[in-house]
């Protein structure tokens, strides 16, 4: 019987799902709270057969993913998805080279650079976020210069290293919502719609998830972002925008729990039955 | 099962499947707990962590 090596910290709505779904299908799930593990290769023991990351801490999770494939085990998603995912900069990137629709973007360091960069992707208003982030926290929508410069100056002497990096995105006026699709191996199995009068649609943010119906455009679009950040357990920030769907943001750890009921759809069942299948073929 | 609010001491029932690193919340005055440990039918409930800045999806 195959064993799921479940990395968690605390444990969410979410992983409770999962456990729930595994029960059902008689998967074996071993519980591993990565905040208390020694990774030490010389005295680990490895006794599960693929391991799932749903660490809320992404820093943790990365170091626990790392670990977990120098023994070998198939980790969900693996170590390069999430350094691609976990960075919106590394996934305009990726998405960019091979040609996936999404917005427009720069990186810059220095006030003088973003001046630039703001009049390359079109003028204001645009979006500053950090590269590493979620749940909507410390996006800036930036209307004008003065805001701008504010905004560079606050992160130049309070922000870390980290927040040093600034990351621009052209701002999209959505209809009043985006669109998440979650996908698994490739395929978009269900969508919502997120919709708030709010320019940020996170639904951590306050956005009311709604079912959304696969089209074959969400569904191309999604396969597309997936194969061009390496696969897995995804899901996809999509705006819709006068030159059709494109993507915003992908996460490498997805949360869905809010998401089951307006589907219909058991993304709980489909990650097990995704972990259960790559366990089997490794 | 039940664990006693670090917060306001009420008593907290818990649903049968509730899980060690689970995020609950005190029904009496809705603080964010964690549960630290569950032993004998017991939980040991303590204050939820914050929210960190790595913390996501």
């Amino acid at each position: 019987m195959i064993t799921i090596g479940l990395l968690h910290s605390t444990i969410r709505g979410d992983e409770k799902l999962i456990l729930e779904a595994a029960k059902k299908r008689k998967v074996n799930i071993k519980l591993i709270d990565i905040r208390t593990e020694i990774f030490n290769p010389l005295t680990y023991k490895i006794d599960f057969d693929v391991a799932l990351v749903r660490s809320v801490s992404t820093v943790k999770g990365t170091y626990a993913a790392n670990f977990f494939e120098t023994f070998g085990v198939p980790v969900i998603n693996s170590s390069s998805v999430t350094h691609i995912c976990e960075d919106k900069f590394y996934t305009s990137l990726y998405l960019s080279q091979k040609k996936v629709p999404t917005l427009k973007f720069a990186l810059v360091f220095n006030l003088e650079q973003a001046v630039q960069a703001v009049s390359e992707l079109g003028g204001f208003p645009v979006v500053i976020k950090p590269p590493l982030g979620s749940w909507g926290r410390l996006l800036a929508k930036v209307n004008d210069m003065d805001a701008l410069e504010a905004i560079i100056e606050h992160k130049d002497v309070l922000g870390s290293p980290q927040q040093k990096a600034i990351y621009i995105q052209e701002y999209i006026k959505k209809p009043g919502r985006d669109i998440r699709s979650f996908v698994v191996g490739g395929k978009a199995i269900c969508a919502i719609y997120r919709d708030s009068p709010h320019w940020i649609t996170n639904t951590a943010r306050g956005g009311k998830a709604s079912n959304c119906p696969v089209t074959k455009e969400i569904s191309r679009l999604s396969k597309a972002a997936s194969e061009a950040v390496g696969g897995g357990i995804l899901a996809m920030d999509i705006f819709e925008t006068d030159k059709g769907l494109q993507i915003n943001e992908i996460n490498h750890t997805m949360e869905f729990k809010n998401s089951e009921t307006p589907t219909g759809v058991n993304i709980s069942g489909a990650i097990v039955d995704y972990c259960v299948k790559v366990a089997k073929k490794s | 099962m039940k664990g006693t609010c670090t917060v306001c001491d009420a008593s907290v029932t818990l649903p049968k499947d509730t899980e060690e690193s689970e995020i609950i919340s005190c029904s009496d005055c809705k603080s964010r707990l964690v549960v630290q440990k569950i032993s004998n039918g017991k939980a040991t409930l303590e204050k939820a962590p914050v929210v960190e800045e790595d913390w996501g999806q």
